[in-house]
C-alpha cells in the first residue's frame, strides 16, 4: 500500500506536468485589460494538482495519511487476480466492437464473465446471450433511435432495419 | 397564497398519465438500482441519462427525480443486507443497519429505513416548497461575478465539509477542472488540450463518461475486489406482526427523525454537500444525543432512522440550490444538471420564471415519487431481497454491459468508451488509495460554468480582479468561499506538525 502510494503520486504528477506542458499551447499568461488568457486557467489548476502531489509525497515522507501507514499489500494475489481478468475481459470487449460489433461482442462478455467467474450453467448463459442483443436492440435502436457500432456485421442488420425503420 | 397556486398547477403536471407513469417506474427502477451493491443513486441518474432523451423535458427531469428519490431508498437495502452501502449516501445506514441485520432484525432495519426515508422526503418536500421562491429572488441578482463566486463557494464547501484527506480532495477537483478545459478555449476559440492529436478531444469531455466510469466500472471493480466477486448474502424473514412490532419500534423515534430530517434539508442545501455528510452528521447527533449512546453501532434501530432520513431530506435540500442557482449539491444533482443543460433547460434563477410549470411540476413530482417509493419499498422488501440473493456473477457482466452501452449512446463516439474505460480503472485505483473521486465529477460539470464566468466577469471589468469583492452578494460569498477553503488547511497543518512532534 505505502510503495502504491508513492508511485500514484508520482504518476500523478508526471501526468500534472504532462497538462501543464499541455496548457501552454495556448496563453497562459495574464493579458492586460481582459485577464487570463485561453491556457491560464487549466495551466495554474495543473500547477495546483502538482502541488498536491507534493503534499501528497510529503505526507508519505511523514506517514500522516492511512495507505501511507497500511502495511497491507496494495492488491493480493486474489484481488489481482480477479479484477486483472475483468478489467483484460472488458478491454477485449470494447475493442472487439471495433471490429464485430456490440451484438457480438457484449454477449460474449457475457457469456465469458458468467461461466470462468460466475460458473454458471450454459442453460443460464444462453439465456441471457440470446435475449440481450435483442433487448438492446429494441431498446436503443427502435426505440431510442440510437445506433450501436456493429462492426463488419453491419449488413446482417439491413434487414431489420427494413422490418422496423 | 401564489405558491399554492403554482404548486397545484405542478400537480396537475406531476399527475399527467405520462408522467405519473415514469414516477412510479423511476422510483420503482430506482429501488432496484439503490438497492444493488456497488449502484447508488449518482449510478442509476447516470446510467438511465441516455435514455430520456425519449420523452419531453419536464417528464424527463420528473423520470430522473423519482429514480434519484427511489434510489435514495433503494440505498438502504444493501447497506442492510450485505453490509455494502449501496451508495456513499448510505455509509452511516451500514453502522446499525448491518448488525441488525445480524441479529436476524433485518426486515426491522429495512421498513425503519424506509419510514425514515419517507419521513425525511415528506419534511424535506415541504421546507422545500417554502424555500424555493425566496432562495430564486435573490438569485436573479446574480452576474458573472456572482456565479464565478458560487461556484468557489460549490468547491469550498466541498473541501470544508468533505473530512477526507485534504490534499487528496484538492486534487481531485483540480483534476475534474482540468479535463473540463479539454476541447476549445471559449474565449479565443483556439483548441486546447487536444492529446496526442485525437479527434476524440476536440470536444468537451462529457461529464457522463467520466461518471458512468467513475461510478459503474470503477465502483464494480471496487466491489469485485472487496467482495473477491462473490457478494454473501444474510439471512432474511418478513411477515405482517414483525411489520407491526417494525412500525410501533419505530413511531417511538419520531424526534430521531424529524433532527435527522431538518439537519438533512439544511445539509443538502449547502452546495456540494449533499446527502453523504448530511447522514453522518445525522448519525453523530443521535448517537450523541441519545440516552443509550452506547447501543449504537451494536444494531439501534435509531441508527438507521436518523441517517436515512437525513439522507432522503438532504436529496430534495440538494435540488434547491441545483435549480434555483445551477448549484449542485451532490454529485447526483451534478448529474442531473447536466442532464437539465442538455436538453435545454438552463438551471439558475429564470428557470423559475421561464419555466414555472417545469419546476412546480418537479416539485410535485417529487411528494408523489417520495410517496410511491413508500410503497414500493415496503412492498418490495421480499422480493429486494430475493434479487439480492441473485448472484453478483450475473449481476456485474450486466452493469458492464450497461456501461458500456450507456457510455457510447449520448456522443455515438468510441472514444469516449475507450476514455470511460481508462477513468474507471484509474478511478478504481485512485480510490483505493483514498483519494475522494465525487469532487472530480462536481468539478467537471462545475468547470464549464465556472471558467466563462470568471473570464467574462474579467473582461467585463478590465480586468480588474477586485469586481469579485466589490459588489455585496459575490464579495460574501468570495469570502465565505475563501474562508472555506482555507479552514481545513490551518486545521491541517497543527494535525501535521502534531503528528510530526510525536513522532
Amino acid at each position: 500500500m505505502r510503495l502504491a502510494e508513492l508511485i500514484m503520486a508520482l504518476v500523478m504528477s508526471v501526468f500534472s506536468i504532462y497538462l501543464m506542458w499541455k496548457s501552454t499551447e495556448l496563453p497562459i499568461g495574464w493579458i492586460p485589460e481582459e485577464g487570463p488568457g485561453g491556457g491560464a486557467f487549466p495551466f495554474w489548476l495543473a500547477a495546483g494538482m502538482l502541488l498536491c502531489c507534493m503534499m501528497i509525497l510529503i505526507n508519505w515522507v511523514r506517514r500522516t495519511s492511512p495507505p501511507s501507514q497500511s502495511k497491507d499489500v496494495f492488491m493480493d494475489r486474489e484481488a489481482l487476480h480477479l479484477v486483472g481478468v475483468v478489467a483484460v475481459a472488458l478491454t477485449t470487449m470494447i475493442g472487439a466492437i471495433h471490429v464485430v460489433g456490440v451484438y457480438v461482442s457484449l454477449p460474449i462478455f457475457m457469456a465469458f464473465y458468467m461461466r470462468f467467474l460466475g460458473r454458471h450453467s450454459w442453460r443460464l448463459i444462453s439465456g441471457f446471450v440470446v435475449l440481450t442483443p435483442i433487448i438492446t436492440f429494441l431498446f436503443f435502436e427502435i426505440t431510442l433511435k440510437k445506433t450501436l457500432p456493429k462492426g463488419f456485421t453491419e449488413p446482417l442488420f439491413y434487414p431489420l432495419y427494413d422490418l422496423f425503420l | 397564497m401564489e405558491i399554492f397556486g403554482l404548486l397545484a398547477d405542478g400537480f396537475l403536471v406531476a399527475f399527467e398519465p405520462l408522467n405519473l407513469g415514469l414516477v412510479i417506474f423511476g422510483a420503482a427502477v430506482g429501488l432496484f438500482i439503490g438497492a444493488m451493491p456497488g449502484l447508488g443513486s449518482v449510478n442509476g441518474v447516470a446510467i438511465l441519462l441516455p435514455l430520456t432523451f425519449l420523452v419531453p423535458p419536464t417528464s424527463a427531469v420528473i423520470f430522473l427525480g423519482a429514480i434519484y428519490y427511489g434510489a435514495m431508498y433503494g440505498g438502504a437495502i444493501s447497506s442492510v443486507m450485505l453490509g455494502i452501502p449501496g451508495a456513499s449516501t448510505a455509509v452511516a445506514t451500514t453502522f446499525d443497519g448491518r448488525p441488525m441485520a445480524m441479529n436476524g432484525m433485518a426486515d426491522h432495519a429495512l421498513i425503519a429505513a424506509a419510514v425514515a426515508s419517507f419521513v425525511g422526503g415528506t419534511i424535506s418536500v415541504i421546507l422545500f416548497t417554502g424555500f424555493a421562491p425566496p432562495l430564486a429572488e435573490v438569485a436573479l441578482a446574480f452576474g458573472p461575478p456572482e456565479e464565478f463566486a458560487l461556484m468557489l463557494l460549490a468547491f469550498a464547501t466541498f473541501i470544508g465539509l468533505g473530512g477526507d484527506d485534504i490534499p487528496k480532495t484538492f486534487f481531485s477537483i483540480l483534476v475534474g477542472l482540468v479535463l473540463s478545459a479539454v476541447g476549445y478555449d471559449i474565449v479565443s476559440g483556439e483548441p486546447r488540450l487536444v492529446f496526442f492529436d485525437l479527434p476524440g478531444f476536440s470536444h468537451k469531455i462529457n461529464f457522463l463518461v467520466l461518471a458512468i466510469g467513475i461510478y459503474g466500472i470503477g465502483e464494480m471493480l471496487w466491489t469485485i475486489d472487496v467482495s473477491r466477486g462473490n457478494v454473501t448474502m444474510s439471512k432474511a424473514t418478513v411477515s405482517i406482526a414483525r411489520t407491526i412490532d417494525a412500525i410501533k419500534q419505530i413511531l417511538k423515534s419520531w424526534k430521531t427523525m424529524v433532527m435527522g430530517s431538518f439537519l438533512g434539508y439544511f445539509v443538502g442545501i449547502l452546495p456540494a454537500a449533499g446527502a453523504t455528510p448530511g447522514s453522518l452528521m445525522a448519525y453523530g447527533i443521535a448517537k450523541s444525543i441519545a440516552k443509550d449512546g452506547s447501543t449504537f453501532g451494536k444494531g439501534n434501530i435509531d441508527g438507521v432512522l436518523a441517517p436515512e432520513a437525513a439522507n432522503n431530506a438532504a436529496s430534495t435540500g440538494s435540488m434547491l440550490p441545483m435549480l434555483t442557482l445551477g448549484i449542485p449539491g451532490s454529485p447526483t444533482t451534478a448529474i442531473l444538471l447536466g442532464g437539465m443543460v442538455m436538453w435545454g433547460l438552463e438551471p439558475g434563477p429564470l428557470l423559475f420564471v421561464d419555466h414555472t410549470e417545469f419546476v412546480w411540476g418537479l416539485i410535485a413530482s417529487l411528494y408523489a415519487a417520495n410517496f410511491f417509493a413508500l410503497i414500493i419499498n415496503i412492498a418490495f422488501i421480499p422480493a429486494f431481497i430475493a434479487v439480492l440473493k441473485l448472484p453478483f456473477t450475473i449481476l456485474a457482466p450486466v452493469i458492464f454491459g450497461l456501461c458500456v452501452v450507456g457510455g457510447y449512446v449520448p456522443t455515438q463516439d468510441m472514444h469516449d468508451v475507450w476514455l470511460m474505460l481508462v477513468f474507471g480503472v484509474v478511478g478504481y485505483l485512485l480510490r483505493k488509495l483514498d483519494y475522494p473521486l465525487a469532487p472530480a465529477v462536481l468539478a467537471i460539470v462545475l468547470g464549464p460554468i465556472a471558467e466563462p464566468a470568471m473570464r467574462q466577469a474579467l473582461i467585463g471589468s478590465q480586468g480588474d480582479v477586485m469586481i469579485f469583492f466589490n459588489r455585496p452578494i459575490s464579495g460574501t460569498i468570495m469570502v465565505i468561499a475563501l474562508f472555506l477553503i482555507l479552514m481545513p488547511l490551518f486545521k491541517h497543518l497543527p494535525f501535521m506538525r502534531k503528528k510530526v512532534a510525536v513522532g
